[in-house]
Parts: structure tokens; C-alpha cells; sequence
């Protein structure tokens, strides 16, 4: 991977909350066993909401080992261009 | 009023959601016959990976006290639709000694203001001799899976017939405990009516990668066991395979006994309304049992996709309830993982379903493909991207996306949404560009500006 690569990774992981899309989700769970800050990730997938938790460290654990991706980064509307 | 909901799938689930978050003092009744009951089925295929323990395909989600539902783990013999009232045995477990269980059958009546059947699908048996022997599986629930994990240990080698994710989900759980596999196929190439050649041979490939073997155009013709077990199989040219278990995933078929026995109106599935109702009224279906009218075609079709069968199960939910509001069947959409890739199929990409306006195909590679606004950049590292796009006269029909899924969300919405791709639909299907490098400029194009083209909003489960 590439210095530019990893900084613009490093970019999007600071300025995003993971964002899940339900019709996608099948609440296997690997998304709440995989995060390392214990957030029932799940939980948020099944009701549709952003992970919108202060524990959340947007490492992509979630996001990454989703197998049907549902989870995604957006990002946040403070860091939204204009 | 009295709500009954037969069958703890995500259906069922859904109903009860809709239910209380109209009617709060309604008594709500849940008989299921799976004695675990709510669980995530899809995510069977990764407990068989080892990806995740037991446990962890309980949600928590489900505020069981919230809601004041009342469950029965047991069995519905007989509906009766003029007593408004259904007939069944409840089952309890009893624990003897040195770990002995039994099940003891108590029968039960119980009446209805509104019932719903989400009783699902089930396997279709395999026609071969010898299917009864110990040893030959097939996945259902959460009993099947742990019986497959634990034959799967102790053998040296593995069959497993059949086409489809679940096959697969078959092989790559088998092989992930340890046995040689052997994937048995009749045709020429994995799942050759829905993935293009290009698409089955990634596939067939990863598998092989994997240790998986590989038989084309090879049918079973019977089942060989020695004391009850399996220890080979024949197979239609003579030869024969030695093995410890087999395993099948030869398709699903919905639960209709009790439907048919009640006189219900069923074809391949409950036939349901766009209201989710039977032909009975207060008999409400949803799920994998229910075949719901699809406006697009005109035709009551069969969905066994997860996603589906949460929005059916709330719509029925919601009209049970006392509101009316009408379901509208989406385009088929699915996401999965083949062989370790995540696939996702929308819309109309299968052979037979090509038709008049489907003009031509696209293929691409997604690699170069990352500066979305809000591109998804912690997915990296894909060895297999592959697109592939059915691009019609005004909008695009159909996609297969593998590997890389930065595309596959707008992808998803662009087709869902019908979003006019005129613009840029010559440089789709010229062969200089990349297919996938066109889409990103119009989709970045389409966010960033305020388009009528993308208005229809995307479904959510919303409190009603």
C-alpha cells in the first residue's frame, strides 16, 4: 500500500461513522464479535441507525469483515465538503 | 385482540415488531417448532466457518420483555378457520438422568383475532437411495448445523451435491473443519444460471485454491453405507467415491401442509395480497412460505432471501395491526460470499431471464476504482474484482459485483431507483473505457448535485 493510500485510508477512518444498510443485513453477528470496543454493532444494523457510540474508535473491524456488506463509512456532516 | 404468529424465522420476528409498535396491549402468542427459536439462519454458513461461536447467532436486539410475548415451543397440527382458533402440541423437554432428554408432547387449542404463517421452507429431500443412512446431511437450523460440525470433525472425507450459495456455504464449512471435499456437479460449471462463465470459473478456482475437488457432469445414483453409516457414494458412470458423510443443498420448498390442509389458496406458496392476507381473512402469510404478486412482472412469485422476508413479515405486522398499507415487492437482491468472495446479485443478471430489453453486457475490473467522495477505503487488499452490468435502453437491469463492493451500493440504488443512465451509456458499453470508472464519475455526479434522476428513497424500517 502506498504512502498516499494510507494517509487518504487514515483520512476517511478520522472523518467517518460507520453507516449500515439493512436490506443487506442477515444479523449473522461477526460484525459485534469482531469489534474490539464491544459495540453490538448488530444492534445498530438490525434498526438501521449509524453507529453513533463514543466508544467507537472507526477501526473497520466491522466494516471489513462484514461478509455482505452492509457496513460502510460515511462521513460525518461536520466533515462534509462543501 | 390476539395475535398468533406461527414460526420464529425473521418473518415472524418482524410481525411482532410491527405489531407492538401499533398495539401495546394486544396478547401476542409465538409457536415455533425450532427450539432455539429466533436466531440468524444465514448466519449458520459462518458457524460452520468457525467464524463465529454459537452464541453469537442470538441477537440481542430483541427486547423479548419489551414486547410481552408469549412463546410455545411446538407444533401446529390443524388450523380452523371457521372457529378462528388453531390446534397443537406443546413440547417440553424433560432431562433424565446421565444426560438423558426427552420430549413430551402436550396438546394444546388455542383461538385467534389474527394469525400469521411464517412457517418458512424446508430443505428438499434427495431423491437417491440410501438418503436415510447416518451420515447424509442437509442445513436447515441450528440442529443441522451442529450435527455437521460434528460429523464433519471426525471424517477424512466429504460429498457434498447440489447447486446454489447453499451448496457452498456446504463446502466451505465442511472443508473449514478438516475432511477432503469433493463438490459434485451436473453441469458443466457452478451455478450456470445465474453467474456467467467467467464469474462460475473465479469461483470453481477459489474453491480449488481452497483444496476443494471439483466433479462436473457427475450425478449420484446411490448412497452406499456398511451398520447404517455412509461410507461411499456410486455415482451414475459406476465409479465409486469413498466417503464419510454427504452432504446436499438441492433447494428449499415452502412449508404448505398446513396451509393446504386448512384450504387456503396455494400454488408453489401461500398465495397473499399485497396486504399479506390469504384468501382467508385474519390468515395472514409473509416470508419464505408466502408468494406475493410482484407488480414488475405481474406474476406471485417465491423469494427465500432474508431481506425480503423481514419486510413481508413487518407489512404483515403492520396490516394486522388494523393499518393498510401495501407491500411492494423490491428487485431480487442479494449479497453473499462465494468461495470467500463477497458477491452481490441485483436485479435481472440469470440467462433465462434475458429478455428484449436487455441490449447488451458489460464487464469490468474495479481496481483503479477508489476516489468516491465517501469511497468505503477500509475494504482493500482484493485479489478477484469482477463487475458485471446489464445495461438496458433507459436504465441498467442488472449487476454482479465481486470482490471490491465499492460499487455495489450505488450500483444497488442506481438500479432499484431506475436512475436514467442515457447520459452515460454509450461509454459503457464502448470498449475504451472502463466500465467501473464511468459509474463512479456519474454516480459522484449524481450525489454531489441535487438530481431528479435519483428521488425514490431507498426502504427503511420506520416506526409506524
Amino acid at each position: 500500500m502506498t504512502f498516499y493510500e494510507e494517509a487518504k485510508r487514515r483520512a476517511v477512518l478520522v472523518a467517518g461513522q460507520v453507516v449500515p444498510d439493512t436490506t443487506r443485513c442477515v444479523q449473522c453477528g461477526i460484525c459485534s464479535f469482531n469489534c474490539p470496543m464491544g459495540i453490538d454493532v448488530r444492534a445498530h444494523a438490525w434498526r438501521g441507525e449509524p453507529v453513533v457510540n463514543s466508544r467507537c474508535l472507526t477501526c473497520g473491524q466491522c466494516v471489513t469483515r462484514c461478509p455482505r456488506g452492509v457496513l460502510r463509512f460515511e462521513r460525518i456532516s461536520i466533515f462534509k465538503e462543501k | 385482540m390476539r395475535y398468533v404468529i406461527v414460526g420464529s424465522g425473521v418473518a415472524g420476528i418482524a410481525a411482532i415488531e410491527a405489531i407492538r409498535s401499533l398495539d401495546d396491549q394486544g396478547e401476542i402468542w409465538l409457536i415455533h417448532d425450532d427450539p432455539h427459536g429466533f436466531y440468524s439462519r444465514p448466519g449458520l454458513a459462518y458457524y460452520l466457518t468457525d467464524e463465529i461461536p454459537e452464541e453469537q447467532l442470538f441477537p440481542h436486539s430483541i427486547d423479548w420483555e419489551r414486547y410481552q410475548v408469549r412463546r410455545i415451543w411446538g407444533r401446529v397440527t390443524r388450523i380452523l378457520p371457521q372457529q378462528s382458533a388453531i390446534e397443537g402440541v406443546h413440547f417440553h423437554l424433560l432431562r433424565g438422568l446421565w444426560g438423558n432428554k426427552k420430549v413430551q408432547e402436550e396438546p394444546f387449542r388455542l383461538s385467534y383475532d389474527r394469525l400469521l404463517l411464517a412457517v418458512g421452507s424446508q430443505a428438499i429431500p434427495l431423491n437417491v437411495p440410501g438418503v436415510e443412512l447416518h451420515g447424509v446431511v442437509k442445513i436447515d437450523h441450528l440442529e443441522d448445523a451442529r450435527l455437521i460440525r460434528h460429523l464433519a470433525r471426525r471424517s477424512r472425507r466429504a460429498v457434498v451435491i447440489g447447486g446454489g450459495i447453499t451448496s457452498l456455504e456446504l463446502v466451505e464449512g465442511i472443508r473449514a473443519q478438516g475432511p477432503e471435499v469433493h463438490y459434485l456437479m451436473r453441469g458443466e460449471r457452478y451455478w450456470s444460471n445465474v453467474l456467467d462463465e467467467t464469474e462460475s470459473r473465479i469461483v470453481e478456482h477459489r474453491l480449488e485454491e481452497e483444496g476443494v475437488i471439483l466433479h462436473h457432469f457427475t450425478e449420484v445414483s446411490e448412497i452406499l453405507g456398511q451398520k447404517g453409516q455412509v461410507v461411499g457414494v456410486r455415482l451414475k458412470d459406476g465409479k465409486v467415491l469413498h466417503c464419510d458423510m454427504v452432504a446436499y443443498a438441492i433447494g428449499v420448498r415452502p412449508r404448505l401442509q398446513l396451509a393446504r390442509e386448512a384450504g387456503l389458496q396455494t400454488d408453489r406458496g401461500i398465495l397473499v395480497n399485497e396486504y399479506m392476507q390469504t384468501n382467508v381473512p385474519n390468515i395472514f402469510a409473509a416470508g419464505d412460505v408466502a408468494q406475493v404478486y410482484d407488480p414488475r412482472s405481474g406474476k406471485a412469485v417465491l423469494d427465500s432471501l432474508w431481506g425480503p422476508a423481514r419486510e413481508q413479515g413487518y407489512y404483515a405486522g403492520l396490516n394486522m395491526a388494523g393499518l393498510s398499507r401495501p407491500y411492494l415487492r423490491g428487485l431480487p437482491f442479494n449479497v453473499t460470499r462465494l468461495a470467500g468472495i463477497t458477491t452481490t446479485l441485483i436485479g435481472r443478471i440469470g440467462e433465462g431471464h434475458r429478455d428484449e430489453d436487455t441490449l447488451g453486457i458489460v464487464r469490468g475490473d474495479s481496481e483503479t476504482w477508489r476516489d468516491l467522495p465517501d469511497a468505503l477505503m477500509a475494504q482493500t487488499g482484493f485479489d478477484v474484482n469482477h463487475i458485471r452490468l446489464i445495461v438496458g435502453e433507459r436504465t441498467l437491469l442488472g449487476a454482479v459485483v465481486m470482490g471490491d463492493q465499492t460499487l455495489s451500493f450505488p450500483l444497488q440504488r442506481m438500479i432499484v431507483e431506475e436512475v436514467d443512465i442515457r447520459p452515460i451509456r454509450d461509454r459503457l458499453l464502448s470498449p475504451n473505457e472502463k466500465p467501473s470508472e464511468v459509474l463512479a464519475e456519474y454516480w459522484t455526479r449524481l450525489t454531489t448535485t441535487t438530481s431528479p434522476a435519483l428521488g425514490r428513497p431507498v426502504f427503511k424500517f420506520s416506526r409506524a
